[in-house]
Formats: C-alpha cells, structure tokens, sequence
C-alpha cells in the first residue's frame, strides 16, 4: 500500500514540482501516471523510491513514513521496489546474466540464490537464450526487457516505470506492456509514468493525469485524456 | 561480511584496474613518480641526518685548565662541570698526552714539536661533551666563567655555522617532503575522482537496487590501495638496487672522517617500508575522497 497525504515538494531552484499531492495506491494496483511534460509525473515516482523527499507531507509505504526515513535506512526499502526507466541503464561491459545478477550481488544474497532467481526472472521475460549476450547486441526491447528482469528479481512488492516505452517502437511497446501485465498478475503494484496515449487507451488501469504539480483526475479504468 | 562478499569486492577492484586500464596506468604512474621522488628524498634526507649526527656527537669542549691550578683545585673544577645537568661525560688529558696527540696528528713533521717535551707550552685539559649536541655552546659559556679555567675551546663560530645550517638543511627537506606528499595526494584523488567518474552508472544502480554505501565503497577502497601498493613497487626495487650499489661502490672509497652512508641493512628495509605505507594511505586516501560524493542520497 502507496499513501501520499499532502505532499510537497519544492526543488532547490524554487520550481514546485509537487504541490499537494493526495493518492492511494493499493497493493496488486496498475496506475498509469499520465500529464504534461513538467507537470511533476518523474517527481510523483521518485518520491516513492526515495530518490526525492518530500518538501513536506507524508509518503506512507506499507507503514513506514519516507518522509522520515533515515538514509541509512534507504536501500533497505529500495530491495523491496523495482525500478525501469527509459534509457534502460544497464551496465555495458557486464552480459545479460551478470547484469541481472548484479542486483542480488550487490545486497549480498548467496550465490545459489542468485543463479536461481537470475535463471527463473530472465525466462518470464524470455531471454533465456540470451543469457551470454552483452547490451549493445540486443535490440531495445530486449534490453528494456533485461532491466525489467532485474527491477523484478528481488521479488519486490512495487515496481515503478518512469516511460518505459518512452525509446521503444510502437510494436515493441506492446510486448513490454504484456510484461508488465504479467508481472501485475502475479500481485505486483506497478506505478508507470508514461506518454504512451495508445497504450493508456487500450490497455484500460486506473489513469491518475497530473498538471502543475496537482491530480486534476483519478479514475479506474481511465483514458489518456490529452492530444497526444 | 560474508566471505563471498570480500571475495567479490577483491574480485571487482582488480577487474576494475583491468576494465579501467588507462586510468589505472595514469594513477599507478602518479604513485610511482611521486614515491620515488619522496623515496630518493628520504634516502639523502637520513643520509644527511645521520653525517648531522656524527659531526654533532664529534663536537666536544676542551677546558684548558689554567697552570696555577693543583690537584685539588683540578678536583673541585671538574665537580663543579661535572654538576652541569646537560654534561654527559668529562674525560682529562694531561698536558703531557696533548702533546703526544699533537704530535701524532702532524704526522712525519709532528717530530719538530719534540722540542716542546722539556718546556711544554700546553696546558692540562678537560674534554667535555654534553647530553645533546646543541648544547654545546651554552655549557661552554658557563664553564667560561669558573675559576681556574684558562680557556674553553669548542671550535667558536664554526659550531655555531654547522648547527644552523644543518637546521635549515633538515626544515627544507622536511617541507619539501610535507609538499610533494600533497601534491601526490592531490594528484591521485583526481585519478580516481576520474575512476569513479567512469563508473557512476554502477554506483547509481547499486544505490536503486539497495546496495548499502558500505558496500559500494569497499571495492573503491581496495582498488585505492592496489593502486598505492602496485605504485610503490617500481620505487622501492629501484631504490633498493641503485642504494645497494652507490653503497658498495662508494663506501670503501670515502675516507673523510665522519662521513659515511646508512648501511644496508636495516635501513633499506625502513625505506621500504614507509614508501610502502605512503603508497597504501595515500592510494587509500584518494579513493576514499573521491568516492565521498558519490554517495550522497
Ligand atoms: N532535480 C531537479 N531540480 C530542479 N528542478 C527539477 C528537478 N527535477 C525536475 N525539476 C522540475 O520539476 C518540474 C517537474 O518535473 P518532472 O520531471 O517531475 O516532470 P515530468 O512530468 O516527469 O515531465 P516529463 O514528462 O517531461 O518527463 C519541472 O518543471 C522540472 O523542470
Ligand atoms: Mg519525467
């Protein structure tokens, strides 16, 4: 369970780029976050993985309050929420097994684990074939697909996706999109920030549309809502 | 820490070194030239210190006791130096063994002086040395003023001359040494900065999977000090051979008194032993600086 009560938040140089944020997101949810560029959907998502703190307000996540999270307590939460982005951010010098592997490796789970859950994830995804390829000899899907698998292995409770489809072609889009429905399948609450008017449209989840830092709409099986 | 976890973060800062090539050969070379340059620096440093201290034990204050005095007089004179607190030992020579000394000193001509043996013109003396060395000059000045003391010889002025400019000699090094120590940590703390630099995608998904910064900086940490150790290598083994070999070339040939070169052992091993310790710190150190700002959240 996400609950943000009255969040703000307000960066260094002054811009609001929350500004009274209220929303409840339940386990086992798909949200689509969808607004105007700048209108504070990327802050909204950080806000979840603690990559920003709140200015003030209240970012309850399965009780605990990030708003009051020590740093040092960080990346004890951050093992429980998966992250995708745009640009992938895969490591180019590490093969798509190690890449996935350096998720688990770096929180010191045991090599046994590792090989397993690595082998299970990089299978839902389908890339066990690709297990020696390296990133730049996949396609774009395939490496969006390897960062999915490694935001997953940990078996987190949430994933978050700040546009995910955002540098994929359309037709690519939709397999990545069938993922994530495969992993909401399985009880995992995804939050994912997204342009993707299309897939919003037929793809049918709750739709939260922001502007100005504010949610003017907030509806279960919602539409993109603006001209693309 | 498990063991697979050091295992793991030995593994990741060598492969770094490797993965990182250039940047490593860059670092190394800056550890190598600046331990060099100290390590040379120290050998002619020590060196120098060591001649310092045999000149500065060789000093010594010759009281020449006046002819007036008798035994009991020469009895009470030497309590009187002896209860100096910075006098550490006081030796007499009688008038007739300064005069053999002398003799023996000139060598083949010293023969002339013979003619001294029946009237001899010197006088009974007091050698004296003090605790330190430095203190020379003021025990001399208060063994002036006691009686039946004709004259304090301690070679004036040029004592003097030798203490201050073995003071500066030592202070330049010194700071000399402070410097070239900064330079070098400055100089690697860029590298690295530079390393690290390279590596901030890594850094950023081990922090968005939930890697503790103690474990990000492990690997940082250990490559700092690869990078120090690996550089001291080159500086020490060429330290050690061209020592080695100025030693047993030049030892058998210097024959000025006093001067003469640390030898081998133990001192090489000492030298090691620091480059080998500034290596580590400052390859240490730099990483550990640079590594820093990474790691805000
Ligand atoms: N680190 C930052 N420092 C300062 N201002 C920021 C920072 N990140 C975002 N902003 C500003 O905050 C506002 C909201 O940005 P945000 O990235 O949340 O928008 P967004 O809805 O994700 O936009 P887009 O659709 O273009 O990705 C913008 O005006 C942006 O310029
Ligand atoms: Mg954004």
């Amino acid at each position: 369970m996400i609950e943000m009560q009255d969040v703000y938040k307000t960066y260094p140089n002054g811009v609001v780029a929350l500004n009274g944020v209220n929303v409840r997101i339940k386990q086992g949810e798909f949200v689509y976050v969808v607004g105007p560029s700048g209108a504070g959907k990327s802050t909204l998502v950080k806000m979840i993985y603690r990559e920003e703190k709140p200015t003030s307000g209240t970012i309850m996540i399965n009780g605990v309050n990030l708003a009051k999270l020590r740093d040092s307590k960080v990346p004890l939460l951050r093992r429980h929420i998966g992250v995708v982005f745009q640009d992938f951010k895969l490591l180019p010098k590490l093969t798509v097994y190690e890449n996935v592997a350096f998720a688990l490796e770096v929180i010191e789970e045991s090599p046994k684990v590792i090989r397993n859950k690595v082998m299970e994830v990089l299978e839902l995804v389908g890339l066990k074939h690709k297990v020696r390829s390296y990133p730049d000899e996949l396609s774009g899907g395939e490496q969006q697909r390897v960062s999915i698998a490694r935001s997953i292995v940990n078996s987190p409770k949430i994933v978050i996706a700040d546009e995910p489809t955002g540098n994929l072609d359309p037709e690519t889009s939709w397999g990545i999109m069938e993922l994530f429905e495969k992993i909401n399948n399985r009880g995992t609450t995804i939050v994912m920030a997204t342009h993707n008017r299309e897939i919003v449209n037929t793809i049918r989840r709750r739709v939260i549309a922001m502007e100005n830092g504010k949610i003017v709409r907030d509806e279960a099986k919602g539409e993109y809502g603006y001209e693309a | 820490m498990r063991l697979n976890t050091l295992k793991r973060h030995m593994r990741e800062s060598v492969k770094s070194l490797g993965r990182n090539g250039w940047m490593t050969f860059a670092s190394i070379s800056a550890v190598t030239v600046t331990l060099l340059l100290v390590g040379v620096f120290l050998v002619v440093m020590f060196n120098m210190n060591h001649f310092a201290k045999k000149i500065e034990n060789d000093v010594e204050i010759r009281v020449h006791i006046d002819v007036t005095a008798n035994e009991q007089d020469k009895q009470a004179l030497r309590a009187q130096i002896e209860a100096i607190p910075e006098v550490k030992e006081i030796r007499y020579s009688s008038k007739e063994q300064e005069l053999k000394n002398l003799i023996k000193s000139f060598g083949e001509e010293g023969s002339s002086f013979r003619l001294f043996e029946q009237d001899n013109p010197l006088s009974d003396v007091y050698v004296v040395k003090t605790e330190k060395p430095t203190d020379t000059i003021k025990v001399a000045k208060q063994i002036e003023k006691f009686q039946f003391v004709h004259k304090v010889n301690y070679g004036q002025g040029q004592v003097e001359k030798l203490f201050s400019t073995l003071k500066v000699a030592r202070n330049i090094g010194i700071v000399l040494i402070i410097g070239l120590l900064f330079t070098a940590m400055f100089l690697i703390s860029n590298t690295i900065k530079i390393t690290i630099f390279a590596r901030r995608r890594e850094i950023e998904i081990m922090r968005l999977v939930g890697a503790t910064n103690g474990f990000i900086r492990w690997p940082f940490f250990l490559e700092g000090l690869w990078l120090g150790v690996i550089g001291a290598i080159f500086p020490i083994v060429s330290i050690l051979v061209v020592y080695y070999n100025i030693y047993k070339f030049l030892e058998p040939k210097i024959t000025v008194p006093f001067i003469e070169l640390l030898p081998f052992n133990p001192f090489m091993w000492q030298i090691s032993l620091i480059l080998l310790l500034f290596g580590a710190c400052i390859g240490v150190w730099g990483s550990m600086m640079s590594v820093r700002r990474f790691l805000k959240v």
